[in-house]
């Protein structure tokens, strides 16, 4: 079985996030990049399915610049067989839509029979890619993916919704997966995972390698930039007084200042 | 422009946040004639005439047996008969997990621009503009569609305020969404075991953090919540713990709330946790930690043991809702 998972590079949470001068966009100077943490979930439940069939193969894919190889890499010493980037060199403002494209175009080159990725990015937290991609292939799919369990060619998958919700679903492969965090949990990758992700196969290629002509991926979605959210006036904070008076304080200012109670 | 708003159901009964996608799709329609709403599902056809006077003339109603359990496939089907049938410029909904689901489906069927998630939002020649959070909350980007012939386009939940535009007669309109290829079947749709408001509607919160110490102390967050009719949130820490189970989580790796009022206990403020919060109207924080990052985003704070504050905020609220 050839099982693909899609990853994107996003900032580490703890990153700052600094504006150019114009406000066009993000300085990447202080960025460090890390694998989006839900597609962590998903080259977990990739691996777990081949470790479970006993055969087949994991490809860690990635659409974007040259920093994502490094991370491809790290799914590789996760225990991923082989890694494929598709260089993003002059479409760095691709959209979601052109985005899905390039890889519906690589889950086809590939001959995928099933895909794995996270349920959102961390950066733009759009749920787009995986779901667009599903139905560019005509497959069906399941994003917040909490619970994976494949039967032959049909997969029991559980999602979670609002409400603490479950809805619960069968099915067919082929099929594109979006990972929750509860799915399961990610394995460290060992000394000699890391050791040897260095001399696994690594394919670069360009949209139009997968078959995808670049023209027709202008952004029909665009961001013209970039602002700081507003400051919150500073707070009041209480200390020190006995606690009876500082609650009366704040209940009073919820109710005559905020007014929400 | 025409605007068609995906009005959400669940179990029958119309998700408040529909309201509000409904008064953004009036404000951007600009009158009646040119706002349109679709119900999916099972008996949906009974639902249209609540719709009356929210700003649509016309109600599609994709009102099927085979939609009775929420369906990707039969449920984008059934939106995109009613995009065919009234044409609309831009498809408006709500970023839950149904408008999640749907729209990307669509957005790619047509080859349309997405844009998801805006807590702002005007029209732009065919399509809108407006802007959404990004990066945890770090910065906002304005954005826009460009040129697309059909614009698919999610609001965030509890931002935009809901007012009935008392204009629309909601005639409701059926439409046939077309059979799934069976290759995706919803067995069940298990119940959540709360009653009440999920936390991304949830207008008022209150959330624990690790000093929660265990999962029974929650009980002092609940008798408050009960109080003021709130939900109860946690933190990753909390979850992480055992406390709490992970659908109660606020933030990064778990869910965005926006309420009018979040109260944080125990929470020392960690760049994940804020990023699922910060935009709360009002944020009350109570941490015994008078350098607590929390205290940073609080309109209001105590530095203070949560294990007394609370019980006597209960006590407050009781008093003055009485």
């Amino acid at each position: 079985m050839k099982i693909l998972v899609l990853i994107k590079q996003t900032p580490d949470t703890e990153s700052k996030i600094r504006l150019s001068g114009d406000g066009k966009s993000i300085e990447q100077g202080d960025i460090k990049y890390i694998i989006n943490p839900y597609d962590e979930f998903a080259i977990e439940e990739g691996l777990k399915l081949k470790e479970k069939l006993g055969s087949g193969e994991v490809v860690i894919a990635s659409f974007g610049g040259e920093t994502a190889k490094e991370l491809i890499v790290k799914g590789l010493a996760m225990g991923g067989d082989r890694g494929l980037l598709i260089s993003n060199a002059g479409l760095e403002g691709a959209d979601s839509l052109a985005i899905a494209k390039v890889l519906t175009g690589a889950i086809k080159a590939e001959k995928a029979d099933v895909v794995f990725c996270g349920k959102q990015a961390i950066d733009d937290d759009n749920m787009h890619v995986g779901t667009m991609a599903a139905e560019m292939l005509g497959w069906p799919h399941v994003n917040v993916v909490t619970k994976f369990d494949l039967n032959g060619t049909t997969a029991r998958v559980e999602r979670e919704v609002e409400g603490g919700k479950v809805e619960v679903y069968d099915v067919t492969l082929p099929a594109i997966f979006g990972a929750h965090k509860s799915l399961n949990t990610p394995r460290y990758a060992s000394l000699p995972g890391i050791m040897k992700a260095k001399k696994k196969p690594f394919d670069l290629k360009t949209p139009g390698d997968v078959g995808v002509d670049p023209s027709t991926l202008k952004a029909k979605a665009v961001i013209k930039g970039y602002k700081y959210p507003p400051e919150k006036p500073k707070g009041q904070i209480f200390a020190g007084e006995p606690v009876e008076v500082m609650v009366e304080k704040v209940v009073k200012l919820l109710r005559q200042e905020a007014k929400v109670i | 422009m025409k605007v068609l708003v995906f009005v959400e159901q669940r179990d029958g009964k119309i998700k408040s946040s529909a309201h509000e996608a409904l008064t953004v799709g009036f404000k951007l329609a600009g009158s009646s004639a040119n706002l349109a709403a679709v119900l999916v599902g099972q008996g949906v056809a009974g639902l249209s005439g609540q719709l009356a006077g929210w700003g649509a003339d016309t109600v599609y109603t994709a009102d099927s047996a085979d939609l009775s359990l929420y369906n990707i496939q039969g449920y984008s089907n059934g939106v995109e008969a009613a995009i065919k049938a009234f044409s609309p410029d831009v498809v408006l909904g709500v970023a839950s997990p149904m408008g999640r689901d749907v729209f990307p489906r669509l957005a790619a069927r047509m080859d349309g621009a997405i844009l998801t998630d805006l807590t702002s939002i005007e029209a732009a020649g065919n399509g809108v503009q407006g802007t959404k959070p990004m990066y945890s909350g770090k910065c906002i980007a304005d954005v826009a569609t460009d040129g697309a012939k059909i614009s698919f386009v999610t609001i965030r939940q509890n931002v935009f305020p809901s007012s009935k535009a008392e204009s629309g007669n909601a005639t409701a309109t059926p439409v046939t969404a077309a059979a799934g290829d069976g290759k995706i079947k919803t067995i069940e749709i298990r119940k959540g075991k709360s009653a009440k408001p999920d936390l991304t509607e949830a207008s008022l919160i209150i959330s624990g953090g690790r000093a929660m110490g265990n999962s029974e102390n929650f009980k002092i967050l609940a008798d408050c919540a009960d109080v003021i009719g709130a939900t109860i949130g946690a933190s990753r820490a909390a979850v992480d713990s055992g406390y709490a189970t992970h659908d109660m989580q606020v933030g990064q790796t778990g869910k965005t709330v926006n309420p009018n009022l979040y109260i944080a206990c125990g929470i020392s403020g960690s760049i994940q946790h804020m990023a699922g919060m910060r935009t709360s109207k009002v944020i009350v924080a109570v941490n015994t930690d008078k350098d607590a990052p929390i205290f940073g985003v609080a309109s209001y704070g105590i530095v203070g043991d949560l294990f007394k504050v609370v019980p006597l905020l209960t006590e407050q609220f009781k008093t003055l809702l009485k």
